[in-house]
């Protein structure tokens, strides 16, 4: 809060917002070492240097943990606020609260993180298979077991020449990326995370063998390094953009939709924008970074292909040019569209995904789960005969490694992750993004908070939770008889689902348990 | 189609595989394959046997032969009406067979030769012969109630059904053809119950495949082919090796070599040890063919009208050896089944697991030719 605020009489306090959660403090063991004081940028904790004691408020805590994980004696403890309201189907708390928060500023709901309305978990109802008798398992430890996986355009056939009693290829393969692990790192702009967490999903990424994401943030030229093992972003607001940006990447992504806030835009404050965002975003310093809802230069699909063309020719066609769109019921014919406008990669995002904030109405409200959107996508490109021109990448909520392996199963060729990333780092999902305070260092600018996060350990976490997921998905491979990656993908038979309707297990394609 | 014929099932089945050539086409009796088949007894449970035979219709060699099978009259009344419609049919004749106490509850079996109607090519003039003929027999299977088409090759024919194998080869009355490749196939299904069209060899033109094993990658490979056309009415791994075969080699014009890496393609450890060129074919191969790749445990035997085809999964979750003597090549799943029919071969090897063994007619099919590290390899046994 500032000066004029105080001096305007402003009231700090929204006189119909409950807490959402009670700071506890044991007298017993707190030593008024003051760690939660420095630690919280909510200003929950207070010193008193008169009293010479501690002291919570509990009305700014978001949940984040922060004190509670580092309070050295476990004096704190955070739990969900207990003035519980008067039971009611329909007026839930969440309810009631959204709209004192409205009266009180007549603003837009703001939201941070994916989808939290607890729509159902698809993954969830979906069992994988495993060999018995007729087929035996592979053992991953002892056989080779292949992850390798190749995104962008295929041709529908190879020509084989033949030559001095060999054969020669005769066809030429479009750029492929190479990942050693059938998943990346999401689109996360700098502005939105901090600079240690871009950095670190850069270095784990070129360690791990995959590729992370820019988001639309533009690429910082210290993470330019890393390069071979980047994805830049061209989104409605171009920022960052140029020629040298493109070209010092692996693939170029135009980001059309994000399954958080499908349809709308994206607005990076003022606040967040300091030197160096505003030199990687080429904006000037302390402005808005306000992405269009559209980019204003696609307003139908031929205008989609004149930029992946434009983009292609910037690139020598040395690069493969993904679509990013978000999972909207017509999902299947607009990805179709992508394809057939030259995309050598679509990825779909879920309407679980994550996002830094969007309106809370769009983000529980707009787009359609990934489970249904992949499987309607890859049928749809199959149908068509046009599987093959491009690999299909789903996002949106992939929280485990059996996530990504059903995916696959479903037709994915890869899986973008995002907030798992986030995690990883140490996110607590407290949801708050959007307010720049983010105590754990991850989606903040504020110096005094980002060097909490050491890129050394956040990369370290970022590979270990990669190789992790590489091996449990090997053992799952591997119990379903199957060696290479390329004969999961698409093969639902090694599907069932469970407590789905008819019509769902028709749209996944997918036979239910016991059949 | 014929009753029970769509098991809902993916086929699952440990098996007995053998196959019999004559590199130079000399043509032998089938009584060899018989022997050798019957010798590995135990491999099958009576639910299923059957046989390919090349070269044994050469006074008809450049007519198609359609073997079919019928529940009844009227099965057959309508699958020769379609068939008619389309073809020349030259000659038509019940298959010959004798009596046999083992073999119950057969089918009407019958086989006519034939070509497709001029009109036919002119109207269809972007498709093949053999494309016509492919839809023919998937329209006769997948909507002709009661009939089978199980044969569609020019001077080939599979003879299969319900019993063991050396039961369904005399039954067949095999010891009086002759031809210059038999492969053969003793069934144990694990889950669906035996009925004729199910037994094994699975043939398409002149495509034969017997196999001996589960593909765990089925889902993906019958969705693969159906991207061109293909569609899997089986439900059996078997059907997807034979379409996977016509697609790459027939199709595609893969040589016979590089189809198979396709299928069995060395792990990518092995390739980075491969010269630059053939690491960037084998690139390129699983790249664009992932989707044709043969998953799980399998040894198949692929027979075709200029040779025969040995391939077992990358790992040699299922057995096979290959021997030869003079211009004979021999391949089974037990070594007992060569030495059978070959008491002292000159060479006798363990198939190497995802290493095709390659036999020819000579004079035939230069085109296959690959780098050497792709080819050839095994061990002595």
């Amino acid at each position: 809060m500032n000066e004029k605020d105080r001096k305007d009489g402003f009231q700090p306090r929204q006189w119909l917002v409950e807490p959402d959660f009670v700071v506890e403090r044991d007298p017993e063991k707190c030593i008024q070492c003051q760690v939660c004081v420095r630690q919280c940028a909510n200003d929950v904790h207070r010193y008193d240097e008169d009293d010479e004691t501690v002291s919570s408020d509990s009305s700014p805590c978001v949940g984040c943990h922060r004190c509670a994980s580092l309070c050295p004696t476990g004096a704190i403890s955070i739990k969900r606020s207990e003035l519980d309201f008067r039971p009611h189907g329909n007026w839930t708390a969440a309810a009631l609260r959204n709209v004192y928060k409205q009266a009180e500023t007549g603003g837009i709901l703001l939201a941070g993180m994916g989808n939290d309305q607890g729509l159902p978990v698809y993954w969830d109802r979906l069992l994988l298979n495993a060999s018995q008798v007729t087929n035996p398992s592979i053992d991953p430890l002892r056989e080779p077991m292949e992850t390798l996986t190749h995104l962008g355009r295929k041709p529908d056939r190879l020509r084989l020449l033949e030559r001095d009693g060999g054969v020669a290829l005769a066809t030429r393969i479009e750029p492929q990326l190479e990942l050693q692990v059938p998943v990346m790192f999401s689109a996360m702009s700098y502005g939105s995370i901090s600079y240690h967490a871009s950095m670190a999903l850069a270095r784990a990424a070129s360690e791990a063998g995959t590729y992370a994401n820019t988001g639309e943030g533009g690429l910082h030229r210290d993470i330019r390094p890393f390069g071979d093992n980047m994805i830049v972003q061209v989104a409605s607001g171009r920022f960052g953009v140029d020629s040298e940006y493109l070209n010092s990447a692996a693939a170029v992504e135009i980001k059309i939709g994000q399954g958080a806030k499908p349809g709308i835009g994206g607005h990076l404050p003022g606040e967040k924008v300091d030197g160096a965002v505003s030199e990687t975003r080429m904006i000037p310093e302390g402005t808005d970074a306000l992405s269009p809802a559209p980019h204003h230069d696609i307003y139908s699909i031929e205008d989609l292909r004149q930029l992946i063309y434009s983009i292609k020719e910037a690139t020598l066609y040395e690069k493969p040019v993904s679509v990013k769109i978000a999972a909207v019921h017509n999902v299947a014919a607009i990805a179709s569209g992508c394809v057939r406008a030259g995309a050598d990669i679509v990825a779909i995002d879920g309407c679980r995904g994550g996002t830094g904030a969007a309106p809370t109405m769009i983000r529980n409200n707009v787009g359609i789960p990934i489970e249904f959107a992949l499987a309607a996508v890859d049928s749809r490109l199959r149908e068509e005969g046009i599987r093959n021109q491009a690999s299909v990448i789903a996002a949106g909520g992939f929280r485990c490694s059996a996530d990504v392996v059903k995916a696959i199963a479903l037709g994915a060729d890869a899986v973008y992750l995002g907030t798992v990333a986030l995690v990883a780092m140490g996110c607590h999902m407290c949801q708050k993004c959007y307010t720049g305070k983010c105590n754990w260092g991850i989606a903040t600018q504020d110096p005094y908070l980002t060097r909490r996060l050491n890129p050394d350990m956040a990369t370290r976490r970022l590979v270990n939770l990669l190789r992790a997921w590489k091996l449990e998905i090997k053992e799952m491979m591997g119990g379903m008889g199957i060696n290479a990656i390329e004969s999961l993908r698409g093969n639902r038979e090694h599907l069932r689902g469970v407590g789905l309707t008819d019509r769902e297990l028709r749209i996944l394609d997918v036979k239910a348990a016991g059949e | 189609m014929i009753s029970g014929l769509t098991t809902d099932d993916k086929e699952m089945s440990g098996c007995a595989i053998s196959g019999i050539m004559s590199e130079v086409g000399r043509p032998f009796s089938g009584e060899s394959i018989i022997r050798s088949i019957a010798n590995m007894h135990d491999r099958s449970n009576g639910l299923g046997g059957g046989f390919a035979a090349y070269g044994i219709y050469p006074d008809r060699a450049e007519d198609y032969a359609l073997h079919v099978m019928c529940d009844h009259e009227d099965g057959l009344k309508a699958a020769e009406a379609v068939i008619a419609d389309r073809c020349v049919i030259r000659h038509t004749e019940p298959i010959p067979t004798r009596p046999m106490r083992a073999i119950r509850r057969r089918p009407i079996l019958s086989r006519c030769f034939v070509r497709m109607r001029e009109e036919e090519l002119e109207r269809n003039y972007d498709r093949t012969e053999d494309d016509l003929v492919v839809s023919l027999v998937m329209d006769v299977n997948t909507h002709v109630e009661g009939a089978f088409v199980f044969s569609s090759g020019k001077n080939m024919g599979v003879f299969k059904g319900v019993g063991y194998p050396e039961d369904i080869g005399r039954f067949f009355r095999l010891e009086e053809y002759q031809g210059y490749i038999w492969t053969a196939h003793g069934r144990f299904p694990t889950n669906t119950t035996g009925w004729w069209g199910g037994a094994h060899p699975f043939g398409l033109l002149d495509w034969a495949v017997v196999h001996n094993g589960e593909i765990s990658s089925y889902g993906i490979n019958r969705r693969y082919l159906a991207n061109f056309g293909y569609h899997c009415t089986l439900r059996t791994d078997t059907e997807v090796i034979a379409y996977m075969f016509d697609l790459l080699v027939r199709v595609h014009r893969l040589p016979l070599r590089a189809a198979c890496t396709a299928m069995a393609p060395p792990f990518w450890s092995q390739a980075e040890r491969l010269s630059e060129d053939e690491r960037e074919l084998v690139r390129a191969l699983r790249v664009v063919y992932g989707g044709a790749l043969l998953n799980g445990p399998f040894s198949i035997l692929v027979g075709h009208s200029g040779g025969m085809v040995a391939l077992n999964d990358r790992i040699k979750l299922r057995p096979l050896v290959a021997a030869r003597r003079g211009d004979m090549l021999y391949l089974a799943s037990e070594e007992a089944a060569v030495r059978e029919v070959c008491r002292d071969p000159e060479r006798l090897w363990n198939v190497r697991g995802g290493t095709p063994v390659i036999g020819e007619l000579r004079g035939q099919a230069k085109a296959d030719a690959t780098p050497t590290v792709l080819s050839g390899g095994g061990q002595e046994v």
